[in-house]
């Protein structure tokens, strides 16, 4: 992705806004937040079913409130480690429009901390180099406390499959 | 979920409306001097007037007077229907649709045009031009013949007629010297008491008289009035009784300007009306919504059967069969809301051939069956486009010209059959054609020109005509404005597979041929076989589900290598689900083989256990998964956990695949 294209990228997120909502939560010791609006729901862990043949980072599915949604590991799509659950592990429902349908999205997280607000000031653009993450996939970081709260773009990660080989490449 | 916008309700009713005057109108074509469906044309074409004006339709309530105007003469026998006029009308209708889509377009020129052609066919049979406005003043020329008729007669005069020396009731005397009269006074322009001048004249008249004398001779009763005053004269048909009419002029009934139609708009609107008492219009959101709660109320319900299964308390106990029952029929009662007969999909061909049959100069029969056959809606809005496409490649590629059929030895007429039923769980509905039937000839030559198939190479007469299915095939030489765009066979199979139904096709050389679709009743819900694999439950189709077999593990170990097992003297070749889907884990002891078939292709699928059969309402899968074939949806079992259901068409592709690859490896 082009400098530029990040930068619309994360202007995008933040708009003329200079505040923005977001729930934390933790994968594998980095913290990432998630635009409160697109947050449906915070769940204990559920019964999953493993779905044969699907890619590994959406590989089940479970059953929210009567609906069947898919359960989502962006870990993987962030090449980290797949890890155990653990007491404080959480499944976050997002609600995603993915090709003009809403999408309801079940993310696992190792654990989920707050609802607060990032300052845009403190944010910047993913570094186009010397990052082990795919920059598409971040909108932006924000500095917080001496570390950085990364922003994933959401829609660039479940988006409708197009880069499938990235993923898979990137998770196996 | 608010109040639903009037204008867009009105749309709806108006399409609806247009419909059903497109089916009058062609049930016209047939039998021209169908009174019952002249009227109703009339009533539909009035009512569109009427409420298009009401909503600020205005081009369109123009425009629609003008063929209400000339369906009104031909209702009263002024001019007889021809097809001319009925084709007239025909395009006037689709021009009304256009109206309505974009109420403010500017659409003079064409609707000049097609007013110029409504003109034409109206008096090309023989009946003297007149602004359509006064219709009714030319009607009564030529009827002086005697004969006792009914009359009704509509005057008001002006408010200050007696100021001029008139007495209504003077006139109405006149009248009551004539014949039988039954005078009813409109008193529904009458001020309030403070407001009322004695002198002035507020009422009119509704007289329904009975004479033998000329229409003239009623005029003559308003000679001396007749300049000023508004007069209407109307012959009412023999049969309609006088209480009847009287009825229907209860002075206390609020009198709208469109009263002044022929037809009282109550009688107009009674179908209508008994019709909204009937149906409610509900948005398909809303039934789906409703339908999501019902699967959970019956997954919560099933819980609480467990539930009170283990506990000893009898109370608890028959209250959750009294819930069971209950919770079982609103979901049978959901499942039958959603349904619509296919009627409504029918109704739409008859259109479609009636326009190719006058763009390919083929005659055409088209014959409807099975028309109260309901289907999901889904189902209904899924086929439409499928559909036409099937009916369009019938009577392009299938009938031939009259000329050829005669000369074939078959009516000049060519015959087209839609026709449903249902069997069991599906719907069956069938196009089928009395033309040439499919060329196996140009399929073969297509199909190797194309490289579908080896030059020369041996195939079943089925998979020959299956070809067609194939994408990009086309056996019309030409391509005309009927086939050979939009749609073609490959997307009707797609669509077809994707409600979960299969095609089939079957063709006789000059005697025609025969497609048929079979669909499962509806879409929400599955009557499955729930199986294990591994640690998984899986639901298999019932409708697939041929017959279950058991393997034991050592015809297992032996079949190994050539994963075919033989079924009453056939070959099947078999999938092993477990190493399908990765499980994982060690075989059953008892493993079973559940055979499955899409019409006559058949596989085998090992699963580790057969637990029962389940009925379902099935969930789709979200986009994330849409790469993930082997399935079609999902559904939630009674303990709220998500079982997978199988996609049998991808499976038995993929156990075909198998088979070929094992043959080819000899």
């Amino acid at each position: 992705m082009s400098e530029a294209a990040r930068k619309l990228d994360h202007d995008a997120i933040w708009g003329a806004d200079e505040d923005l909502s977001v729930l934390t939560f933790n994968l594998n010791g980095e913290t990432f937040a998630i635009e409160a609006t697109v947050v449906q729901e915070i769940l204990d862990l559920l019964p999953e079913t493993h779905v044969p043949g699907s890619k590994p980072f959406v590989s089940s599915v479970i059953n929210f409130r009567g609906k069947v949604i898919p359960l989502s590991d962006i870990r993987l799509a962030f090449g980290m480690e797949a890890v155990e659950a653990t007491i404080d592990s959480r499944i976050i429902v997002i609600e995603l429009l993915l090709d003009d349908e809403t999408t309801l999205i079940g993310i696992r997280t190792d654990k989920v901390n707050e609802v607060t607000t990032l300052p845009k000031v403190a944010s910047e653009p993913p570094p186009s180099v010397g990052m082990r993450w795919r920059a598409d996939y971040i909108s932006c970081l924000v500095k917080r406390d001496g570390e950085f709260i990364i922003v994933p773009n959401l829609q660039a990660i479940f988006a409708p499959q197009r880069d499938r080989v990235g993923v898979a490449a990137g998770t196996n | 979920m608010s109040n639903p916008d009037p204008i867009s309700v009105f749309r709806t009713e108006a399409a609806e409306l247009l419909e059903q005057i497109e089916s009058g109108l062609l049930d016209l074509t047939r039998r021209l001097d169908d009174r019952d469906q002249i009227d109703a044309v009339f009533r539909g074409l009035h009512t569109l007037k009427g409420s298009g004006a009401m909503f600020g339709f205005d081009q369109l309530a123009a425009f629609t007077h003008h063929c209400e105007t000339a369906f009104d003469r031909v209702r009263k026998g002024d001019v007889p229907a021809t097809q001319e006029l009925v084709s007239a009308v025909l395009s006037a209708q689709d021009h009304m649709r256009a109206l309505l889509e974009t109420p403010n377009g500017d659409h003079d020129a064409v609707s000049a045009a097609l007013l110029e052609g409504l003109h034409r066919a109206v008096n090309g049979a023989g009946m003297p031009a007149s602004a359509p406005q006064h219709v009714e003043a030319v009607a009564a020329a030529g009827d002086d013949a005697g004969g006792m008729r009914e009359w009704r007669i509509r005057f008001s005069l002006p408010t200050n007629a007696m100021a001029n020396g008139t007495n209504p009731l003077g006139l109405l005397d006149e009248m009551r010297d004539l014949g039988e009269c039954t005078i009813v006074a409109d008193t529904a322009k009458v001020p309030s008491l403070d407001a009322l001048d004695p002198r002035d004249i507020h009422l009119h008249w509704l007289v329904t008289l009975k004479t033998e004398r000329p229409r003239s001779e009623i005029e003559d009763v308003f000679i001396f009035v007749m300049d000023e005053m508004e007069l209407d004269i109307t012959e009412i048909a023999a049969e309609r009784p006088v209480a009847a009419a009287a009825a229907k002029v209860e002075p206390a009934a609020p009198l709208t300007p469109v009263f002044t139609e022929r037809e009282p708009p109550q009688a107009a609107n009674d179908p209508k009306q008994n019709k909204t008492a009937e149906n409610v219009r509900v948005p398909a959101e809303r039934l789906d919504e409703m339908m999501d709660r019902v699967g959970e109320l019956v997954i919560a319900q099933s819980r609480l059967t467990q539930l009170a299964g283990t506990a000893a308390d009898l109370g608890l106990r028959s209250v959750s069969e009294e819930i069971e029952r209950l919770s079982g029929e609103l979901r049978d009662t959901m499942m039958v809301l959603r349904m619509m007969p296919v009627a409504s999909l029918f109704s739409r061909f008859r259109r479609l051939v009636h326009d190719l049959s006058r763009e390919t100069g083929k005659e055409i029969e088209l014959i409807t069956e099975g028309e109260s056959t309901e289907v999901d809606k889904t189902v209904i809005d899924r086929l439409a486009d499928p559909l036409v496409h099937l009916v369009r490649n019938s009577i392009d590629h299938g009938l031939e010209q009259p000329d050829e059929r005669v000369a074939a030895g078959k009516p000049a007429k060519g015959r087209v059959a839609l026709s449903a039923h249902q069997t069991g769980g599906e719907v069956i509905i069938t196009i089928k054609d009395d033309g040439r039937g499919i060329n196996r000839d140009r399929v073969r030559a297509k199909a190797e020109a194309s490289g579908l198939i080896q030059p020369g190479a041996t195939l079943a007469d089925q998979d020959l005509l299956q070809l067609i299915f194939q994408p990009g095939f086309s056996t019309a030489q030409q391509v005309t404005n009927l086939s050979g765009r939009g749609v073609g066979m490959d997307v009707v199979k797609k669509t077809v597979e994707a409600l979960r139904g299969t095609i089939d096709i079957a063709s006789r050389p000059g005697e025609g041929s025969e497609v048929s679709l079979r669909i499962p009743l509806t879409l929400a819900i599955i009557e499955g076989l729930l199986v294990r694999v591994g640690n998984g439950s899986y639901v298999i189709p019932l409708s697939a589900v041929e017959e279950c077999l058991e393997i034991s593990l050592e015809d297992d170990v032996r079949s190994r290598g050539r994963s075919f097992i033989s079924l009453r003297d056939s070959l099947v070749p078999f999938l092993r689900l477990r190493e399908l889907f990765r499980t994982g884990t060690q075989p059953d002891p008892h493993q079973k083989v559940v055979v499955i078939s899409t019409g006559s292709e058949r596989v085998g699928l090992v699963v580790d256990q057969i637990i029962g059969d389940h009925q379902t309402v099935i969930k789709s899968m979200s986009k994330l998964h849409h790469d993930v074939v082997t399935f079609s949806g999902a559904t939630i079992l009674g303990d709220g956990s998500v079982a997978l259901i199988l996609d049998v068409t991808h499976l038995v592709a993929v156990g075909q695949q198998q088979e070929a690859q094992l043959r080819a490896a000899g």
